[in-house]
């Protein structure tokens, strides 16, 4: 028997050979199709959750709210960014409302947290932002599929940059949680130089003033630092007020349009990395973000972004399946054959389903309109696959 | 303890075994119904301190949190029996309660209040850090406990009503200590320490005690925490979560730990009802908290008991 | 790490330790005087630093939009004075708790309803955007130094208020023994109003001034307030004097301990997990420093007698 995740081989068995018993001859075509959209609303971190909720409705605005010409309703669900909440509130919407595809998700704790309850209810969990490395090795799931990336990756894209332009000592600040930790070790995973310091900050840290003047002091070629949301818009503008500029700024999440219009100046000229920037030039991401700032009057980060994928992607598949949901193996095969244009250019899965794609370095400009934005300076990574895609052994059937 | 109160509790408990008979029988209504037991749970435990021996403390939420992790560090070395894993997170819960309570109780006032919030940021802090258990990402439970190799607490009804037992007796034993000698004492100390001096009782050990009785219950609420939610995060235990404890107890009344149970039901099904309206519910949740405040003196045990 | 460099660190406290003053002392004056707690404090901090951002953006001007936030944070915190405040003078310790933190949750999802979740900005005024060079590569902005002179320039008008003034005499009385003020004729509730307020106004003048270096945005004031919180502990409930030293002090601890705290780890662990120890620690620094003082004073640095 192929490797399953353990307590959830004999349940997940068992369901499915209840729904392939009891499969109905014709598909009830009008009863809409429901989703369940997974987005923090409250906290600090509540910009994030709107970016990506406002990518996903932007995509269901374009496709006349439907995917493969099935109605849809969209319910939006705050997890509050607290595990237990967002345990109850997807259980509801999966027994409840019935939801049929579950997508969003901002954090990877609450990603974590509501994994086993979709999947052991035979429902695909779309992740448009959290990509974490538990998911894409051997904790892959069948049901589980992401439109941005692996948390690891990104950063080993600065990093393979800091490489590139031949930095020498560099150094690293990141928040002390988990995420942050990973950051680090997913830049080192391609920088061979040498890392002057390694500073932990804590998660509520308004003031970087003690960490400046470290930098300052220890005059490293480039700093590196992960810093979402709060902690970035401090970190630029109080890096750019000490002087500190002229030290290249290697970044991840910190400099991205959720953030750009509070660090506005402070941030022009520092250097980020993504799979996707809104400078890009292909025909989809112009409609994008033309419809994007048109509707909601800002610019769209990569979280609007991913789950505008997640729209296309999953409109794509249900028409492949002719809309009907209830073949699981199907809808999976349908998923992963990625038959959409992506606003990112090429696009595909990888065997653990999470994107193979191409990675770049950005850079913050300001547009002729007077707002900011990330554009493309060069690819650094081609049809990159995580490092994790190795050790997944995913079962062939669900 | 009057009457009422114990007739007030025990309709309430007879609501909760009744409900998922009435249309709360779904896997996410038992969950939120097992949140609303769990923390009623951590409440009763507070009340004993905050209600039985006037201790404000800001930071109970590490008690539940180091139950928690106790079920979290136990899983991580394979072991999932019940009958190993509840006394072992009692027993870690008891002892963090017991060294923190002996440094805490020599305070008083608000700088007590403050003393048990720093504990609690500490464990906070500590658990955040842990990297073998997820750190801040969490740790996901694949299982919940086994019973003696038999794995009935999948089962959400089983699971619903060993809350709700475990709920009952936790009730009992606190309010059987507010109603012993034990309890006269604690609650002579809280009303006037220098007469209960007089007559020649010695506070602190019976706060201490008290103390890391409430401690060992919110322990045993915290495993069951991690059961419901099959998922720990370092967010259990953040300062927070102990304010929202707090709250639950002074909405409910310190008239005893019926009021708590009722202010920890009432903020969990409140928020759940009111979220579903609009997402700007805090808007509707904080004016409703202050006119609770402003009208209902005494909470809602308070309210009851008058009418 | 370089006498230089440890200077500088200093500074660094020094600057975050007034600006927990600010907070601070208003919160302090309120615990003391009306015995109240009031856990909306943060909040007051907030809506400031909002006021100053969108009052800055209305008139062009960063002074004005300071200037302007004075009024206008005053009259923000006797609203709420008149709405919640007043009703829960006589109430025991528990409701205020409960009351305020209802006016926590509403002023912060009432902030998201008006402005939205994404931080806003409160650009520097052009003629402080400017640095002191205090070490190689290293500018100190000048924004922050205007921001230690403001503070002690605060907190010695704060200290002639309280000390040298009929006002400030019959507040420290206030602190002291309320009910006999009241009895000795004084209106104790306009006293009790003009308290308020004035607490109100530094925190929302502090929250302004904070806004072009620190993000404005929901639940800003949330840890701030935990901070404060353990400022007056330490200080001394009903002290500003006390308030001022703990601030300066939880300023140093902060941020000294962030620097050094790695460092001393190293002595004990390997590098990689000295630095992840090390900012752990760091984080509960602050928590131990309080319990340490109040191990040996319970009361805080500077009591105010009773």
């Amino acid at each position: 028997m192929a490797f399953q995740i353990p307590g959830l081989a004999r349940r997940t068995l068992l369901a499915s050979s209840a729904g392939l018993l009891a499969a109905p001859a014709v598909q009830a075509q009008a009863t809409p199709i429901k989703v369940g959209l997974v987005a923090v609303q409250t906290g600090p971190q509540a910009a994030l959750g709107t970016q990506l909720r406002d990518g996903w409705l932007l995509g269901m605005r374009q496709l006349n709210n439907q995917l493969g010409g099935r109605a849809v309703e969209t319910l939006v669900i705050d997890d509050e960014l607290r595990p237990d909440v967002a345990v109850t509130k997807v259980r509801a919407a999966l027994e409840r409302d019935r939801v049929d595809f579950v997508v969003g998700v901002v954090f990877s704790n609450i990603l974590a947290a509501i994994m086993r309850p979709v999947t052991e209810a035979n429902t695909f969990l779309i992740s448009t932002n959290a990509g974490p490395s538990t998911f894409a090795g051997r904790g892959c799931n069948p049901f589980f599929f992401t439109t941005s990336y692996n948390n690891d990756q990104v950063h080993s894209v600065m990093g393979q940059a800091a490489q590139d332009a031949g930095y020498r000592r560099v150094f690293v600040m990141t928040p002390n949680y988990q995420a942050g930790r990973d950051a680090v070790a997913g830049f080192k995973s391609r920088f061979q130089g040498t890392v002057v310091d390694e500073v932990y900050v804590p998660l509520t840290q308004l003031d970087f003033s003690a960490e400046l003047a470290k930098i300052a002091s220890l005059r490293p070629d480039a700093i590196f630092t992960f810093m979402p949301g709060g902690l970035g818009v401090n970190l630029v503008r109080q890096y750019r007020q000490a002087g500190l500029a002229n030290i290249p700024f290697l970044s991840t999440f910190t400099v991205d349009e959720a953030t750009l219009p509070a660090q506005g100046e402070a941030a022009l000229g520092f250097f980020s990395a993504a799979s996707w920037a809104p400078n890009m030039d292909n025909p989809q991401n112009r409609r994008f973000v033309t419809e994007f700032e048109a509707a909601y009057n800002y610019v769209p980060a990569t979280y609007a972004a991913q789950s505008y994928d997640a729209a296309n992607l999953l409109n794509a598949a249900v028409r492949r399946v002719g809309g009907n949901l209830t073949d699981k193996n199907a809808l999976r095969t349908a998923i992963a054959a990625a038959d959409f244009q992506s606003v990112r250019g090429p696009f595909r899965f990888g065997t653990n389903q999470y994107p193979v794609q191409d990675f770049w370095q950005l850079q913050v400009a300001r547009r002729p309109d007077g707002k900011f934005q990330t554009e493309t300076v060069r690819k650094v990574l081609e049809a990159n696959v995580d490092p994790w895609a190795a050790e997944c052994r995913m079962a062939t059937r669900i | 303890m009057r009457r009422e109160d114990a007739a007030i509790a025990l309709i309430i408990f007879a609501a909760l075994a009744v409900a998922p008979f009435v249309g709360f029988g779904q896997g996410y209504s038992l969950t939120m119904l097992a949140r609303g037991m769990i923390f009623g749970m951590a409440a009763i435990s507070l009340s004993l301190l905050v209600g039985g021996g006037g201790l404000v403390s800001l930071g109970h939420a590490a008690m539940m949190g180091v139950g928690a992790y106790a079920v979290v560090a136990l899983d991580h070395s394979r072991i999932t029996e019940a009958w190993i894993v509840v006394p072992t997170a009692i027993a870690a819960a008891a002892l963090f309660a017991g060294l923190t309570g002996a440094i805490a109780i020599r305070t008083s006032g608000v700088h007590f209040i403050m003393i048990t919030l720093a504990f609690g940021q500490m464990a906070f802090f500590t658990t955040s850090s842990l990297a073998l258990y997820g750190g801040d990402d969490g740790y996901t439970l694949y299982n919940r406990l086994e019973v003696f190799g038999s794995r009935a607490l999948e089962g959400g009804l089983v699971f619903h009503f060993t809350c709700l037992g475990l709920l009952i007796g936790a009730w009992a034993l606190v309010q059987a200590l507010l109603n012993s000698r034990f309890g006269r004492v604690l609650q002579a100390a809280r009303d006037n320490e220098t007469r209960a001096r007089a007559v020649g009782f010695e506070p602190y050990a019976y706060r201490l005690t008290a103390y890391v009785i409430a401690g060992a219950i919110g322990g045993l609420a915290g495993v069951l925490l991690a059961n419901a939610a099959e998922f720990v995060a370092p967010a259990y235990l953040a300062w927070q979560r102990s304010g929202d404890l707090l709250f639950m107890v002074i909405l409910g009344g310190l008239a005893g730990p019926h009021g708590a149970l009722m202010g920890a039901l009432a903020f969990v099904f409140i928020e759940e009802w009111l979220a579903k309206l609009t997402e700007h519910w805090r808007l509707i949740f904080g004016p409703l908290l202050i006119f609770c405040v402003f009208f209902m003196r005494g909470g809602i045990a308070g309210l009851l008991r008058r009418g | 790490m370089s006498t230089t460099l440890l200077l500088v660190q200093g500074l660094n406290g020094l600057q975050f330790g007034i600006l927990l003053f600010l907070v601070a002392a208003g919160l302090t004056l309120v615990f003391g005087v009306m015995d109240f707690i009031n856990l909306a404090h943060g909040v007051q901090y907030m809506v400031g630093a909002y006021m100053g951002a969108t009052l800055a953006a209305l008139t062009g001007s960063f002074w004005w939009g300071l200037l302007l936030t004075l009024p206008a944070t005053l009259a923000f915190g006797l609203l709420l004075e008149f709405l919640v405040f007043r009703h829960l003078y006589e109430r025991d310790h528990l409701s205020q708790v409960l009351a305020t933190f209802g006016v926590i949750l509403f002023l912060n999802q009432g902030v998201k309803a008006v402005f939205g979740t994404a931080p806003m900005q409160m650009p520097l005024p052009e003629l402080l955007s400017g640095g002191v060079r205090v070490m190689d590569g290293l500018l100190y902005p000048t924004y922050r130094i205007a921001i230690l002179v403001a503070g002690l320039a605060i907190a010695g008008l704060l200290w002639f208020l309280v000390e040298r003034t009929r006002v400030g005499m019959l507040v420290r009385a206030g602190a002291s023994n309320a009910p006999m003020v009241s009895a000795l004729g004084v209106d104790i509730r306009r006293l009790f109003m003009l308290v308020f307020g004035f607490g109100a106004m530094l925190a929302g003048f502090a929250g302004a001034m904070a806004a072009p270096i620190l993000s404005v945005e929901p639940n800003m004031g949330d840890n701030l307030l935990i901070l404060a919180f353990v400022v007056i502990v330490i200080g001394g409930i009903g002290s500003v004097r006390g308030a001022f030293i703990a601030a300066l002090l939880v300023g140093l601890v902060e941020t000294l301990g962030r620097s050094l705290m790695p460092d001393l780890m190293r002595l004990f662990l390997d590098p990689s997990a000295a630095r992840q120890a090390g900012a752990a620690m760091a984080s509960m620094l602050i928590y131990v420093v309080m319990a340490s003082i109040l191990a040996f004073r319970p009361a805080g640095l500077f009591p105010v007698r009773r």
